[in-house]
């Protein structure tokens, strides 16, 4: 009996990310979600700017290639024109969190039914390696070379939790990918992000704590110890914001 | 017999699947190179494996598919 394979709406071609990149866990949840929905026919990805730039290569589903930070407004347009399509956007931390705020947040406040998938791994991966929004406290990168300072750059944002305060969004969730127990929680967590959006309930963004070994300059092991202990505490784990649990819980 | 297959010339010799694997049996070839010239993943003992799959749930690359006996 076969108890793991490759999902069927994960094209079956290399990926072009480096060794231990988790950003191709990530997009492997995304494939199995599809999957077990059985919505490929009717999912229209969106691609970013970054390192994800090729996802258009990878699924299954029609995919569209955004301009940087711009998918969230390039979604708004497929779901709202076609609204039998379930939309997904797959963003990084400098496309969805510094170019593409304005995107981000607006269709957040709008309420706008789609599914977001954030990958926060700190840092501007494809451009080789500068500091984001989510860049931790000290953390050395090419454009913060002594450390990044809370003094000068501010503190990293908290995707999540700010968004989590807009009426229009529906669920809000953190997860990681840095163990098995986590990866099949995040799992859970995209599935029910597609879901959400099937039954219409708004938009669902699912952040994912991931790593980029090639420019935080540690070995894919070392990458996901570094995700545990340092971006872990900044970023705790765990659901901001979901509809439903209110229901249940008044 | 449990089975892990590995689709040896997508693998990146990462070594995240070795180093999750509970039966420790999994490592990374010290001796063949894939077409993309890492060193791969292989099974020291297949008799070992339990088929939970963590291996190939951390893979970042697909690269392993698990069957149960
Ligand atoms: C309008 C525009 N500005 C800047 C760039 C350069 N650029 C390409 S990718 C990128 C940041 C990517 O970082 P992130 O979104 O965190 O994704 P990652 O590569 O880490 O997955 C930038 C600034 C661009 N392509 N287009
Ligand atoms: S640069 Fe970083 S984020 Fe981009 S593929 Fe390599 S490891 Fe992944
Ligand atoms: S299925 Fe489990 S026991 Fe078998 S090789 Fe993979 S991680 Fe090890
Ligand atoms: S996790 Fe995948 S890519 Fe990495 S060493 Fe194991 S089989 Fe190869």
């Amino acid at each position: 009996m076969v108890v793991f394979d490759r999902p069927k709406a994960l094209s079956d071609v290399p990926l072009h990310y480096c060794p231990g990149c988790t950003h191709g866990i990530v997009h492997r949840l995304v494939a199995e979600a599809i999957d077990d929905l059985g919505v490929v026919d009717k999912t229209v990805g969106i691609a970013p700017v970054g390192c994800s730039v090729f996802a258009y290569n990878y699924f299954e589903c029609d995919m569209i290639e955004a301009a940087h930070g711009r998918a969230p407004a390039v979604a708004t347009g497929v779901k709202r024109t076609n609204p039998d399509t379930v939309v997904f956007t797959y963003q990084g931390d400098g496309d969805l969190a510094a170019i593409g705020t304005a995107e981000t947040v607006h269709a957040c406040a709008r309420g706008e039914n789609l599914t977001i998938i954030f990958i926060n791994n700190c840092i501007y991966g494809m451009t080789g390696g500068q500091m984001a929004p989510t860049s931790m406290p000290g953390q050395v990168t090419t454009t913060s070379p002594y450390g990044r300072d809370r003094k000068i750059q501010g503190s990293p944002i908290r995707v999540c939790e700010m968004l989590s305060t807009l009426d229009g969004v529906a669920y809000a969730e953190r997860v990681s990918v840095d163990c098995p127990k986590n990866v099949l929680h995040a799992k859970k967590a995209i599935k029910k992000a597609f879901q959400n959006q099937i039954d219409k309930k708004g938009l669902s963004i699912i952040e994912v704590l991931s790593t980029c070994p090639s420019n935080w300059g540690k070995s894919p092991i070392e990458s996901l110890e570094w995700l545990r202990n340092e971006m872990m505490p900044y970023y705790p784990l765990g659901v901001y914001k979901d509809i439903d649990a209110k229901e249940e819980d008044k | 017999m449990n089975k892990v297959t590995f689709n040896v010339d997508r693998c990146k010799g990462c070594g995240l699947c070795v180093t999750v694997c509970p039966k420790k049996i999994i490592s990374l070839s010290s001796t063949n190179l894939n077409q993309k010239g890492y060193h791969p993943a292989e099974i020291t003992d297949m008799s070992k494996c339990i088929a939970c799959a963590m291996c190939a749930t951390m893979c970042p690359d697909t690269v392993i598919k698990v069957e149960k006996e």
